[in-house]
């Protein structure tokens, strides 16, 4: 590699952009009907991997003395089973398969931020493939289409515990509370505000927290990578860098678990503390 | 930010997810912790029967040795006492039979020494009756002198 000042810059511009670039397919003209293919490729594999274990597991439970596998699958379903029982007071059943589904896929997604950034795309580049992203929650379409679900099914929980009058009387006596007729006609347009922007906070603020995090996360992975990027034994930056990107690359893997960890946690419970606002009568 | 298609195929994946979740995996899984719970509930309850069945068995069997050691000892009681009353019993009957003896021996004694002075009177008599026919040197007549012989009889055994 030939090392001008101009070359190194643009290596590393093209570099980033490329790391930032998904594996994408136009369904259709327009900018709205591309598909990213990396995106859609492991979200689904973490999901019918999942979803193959979670249910050949259900399916094999027995109420007697239990396997390794299952023990293992159990704890996690009683750890989410016990958060459900003590934040959810309805009696939605979807709750909890809603939880589990989110702590696990965000987890399994999130993990792929801990891969080493090139691996990855590096094998798709030999196999002739261009682009590739791997953490599917760095991509803004996952977190707000899983949010908007959980938004979907936050309706469908108010409305069906507490009826279809009483989900919509609340959008106009809630949270401000009035007594008399008067009053309860003049708060009820501010008492409506204040629910459609509610509503509408929530599937942003839960996708864009958990988005900016992994994207973040990716991010300084990459730069992390960048500081090696024109690596040569006879430069002599590769000696002051290589140890550095070594001991930064190691802390932030290890501050990131944390964070992967956290951050599907987060999802998931505010997920159940929405579903059991909705379910609660005001 | 690009928004696109990605999305609404990324909110149907994961709503089928949760979907297959909640009907296939979810509810078999709850029923076999519920299930297992109950089991052992049922044990811990069995076990729990058993334990204080096994206490009041305890509880039971101190109750019967304490009452048979109580009839043992009153058993024992018994039996000294009646042990008692038989040598007590015995004690008297040889008493008295003892006194019955010793009277018996003493009337043997008075009869035997009664007899053995009779003998003696006669053969004193006797001796009397020789000693005087020696004297005499003749043969008295024992026809003739009946009636001094008899009176001299007499008068020895009365003597």
């Amino acid at each position: 590699m030939t090392a001008t000042a101009g070359d190194t810059s643009g290596g590393m511009t093209e570099y980033i952009q490329h790391h930032l670039t998904y594996l994408t397919v136009q369904l259709r003209p327009g900018a709205f009907w591309v598909l990213h293919l990396d995106t859609v490729f492991f979200s689904l594999v973490f999901s019918v991997g999942f979803l193959v274990l979670f249910i050949l597991a259900a399916q094999r439970a027995t109420p007697g003395v239990p396997g390794k596998f299952q023990c293992a699958v159990e704890m996690l379903i009683e750890f989410v089973d016990q958060i459900v029982k003590e934040t959810f007071g309805g009696k939605s059943r979807l709750v909890a398969p809603l939880a589990i589904s989110v702590f696990v896929l965000v987890f399994m997604m999130n993990f792929m931020d801990l891969l080493p950034v090139d691996a990855l795309p590096t094998v798709a580049r030999d196999l002739g493939i261009g682009h590739l992203r791997t953490v599917a929650t760095a991509d803004i379409n996952t977190t707000l289409g899983m949010a908007l679900c959980v938004f979907l099914l936050i309706q469908w929980v108010g409305i069906s515990e507490k009826g279809l009058a009483t989900f919509f009387g609340e959008w106009f006596t809630a949270p401000f509370h009035a007594h008399g007729a008067v009053a309860k006609i003049l708060l009820a347009p501010a008492n409506l505000l204040l629910r459609l922007i509610e509503e509408a906070v929530r599937p942003l603020s839960l996708s864009l927290r958990l988005f900016g995090n992994m994207y973040a996360g990716e991010l300084i992975f990459v730069l992390i990578a960048v500081l090696t990027l024109d690596a040569s034994l006879s430069h002599l930056s590769t000696y002051v860098f290589g140890p550095i990107q070594l001991v930064a690359d190691f802390i932030w893997t290890l501050f990131h678990i944390l964070i992967i960890t956290l951050q599907a946690f987060i999802f998931g419970m505010l997920s159940i503390v929405y579903l059991s606002m909705a379910a609660e009568r005001h | 930010m690009d928004i696109a298609i990605t999305l609404v195929v990324q909110g149907i994946a994961f709503f089928l997810v949760v979907w297959l979740v909640m009907h296939f995996g979810w509810p078999a899984f709850m029923q076999a912790l519920e299930a297992r719970q109950r089991k052992i509930a049922e044990g811990l309850a069995a076990a729990n029967k058993g334990q204080k069945d096994l206490d009041d068995a305890k509880v039971t069997a101190q109750e019967i040795i304490r009452a048979a050691r109580e009839k043992a000892a009153q058993i024992v009681e018994q039996a000294n006492k009646r042990a008692n009353e038989i040598v007590e019993d015995a004690k008297q009957a040889g008493a008295v039979e003892g006194r019955r003896l010793v009277a018996h021996a003493q009337e043997e004694i008075a009869l035997e020494t009664s007899r053995a002075r009779e003998t003696l009177r006669r053969q004193v008599a006797d001796l009397a009756v020789r000693g005087a026919s020696r004297l005499l040197e003749r043969e008295i007549d024992p026809k003739t002198h009946a009636e001094l012989l008899g009176k001299l009889e007499l008068e020895i055994a009365n003597g």
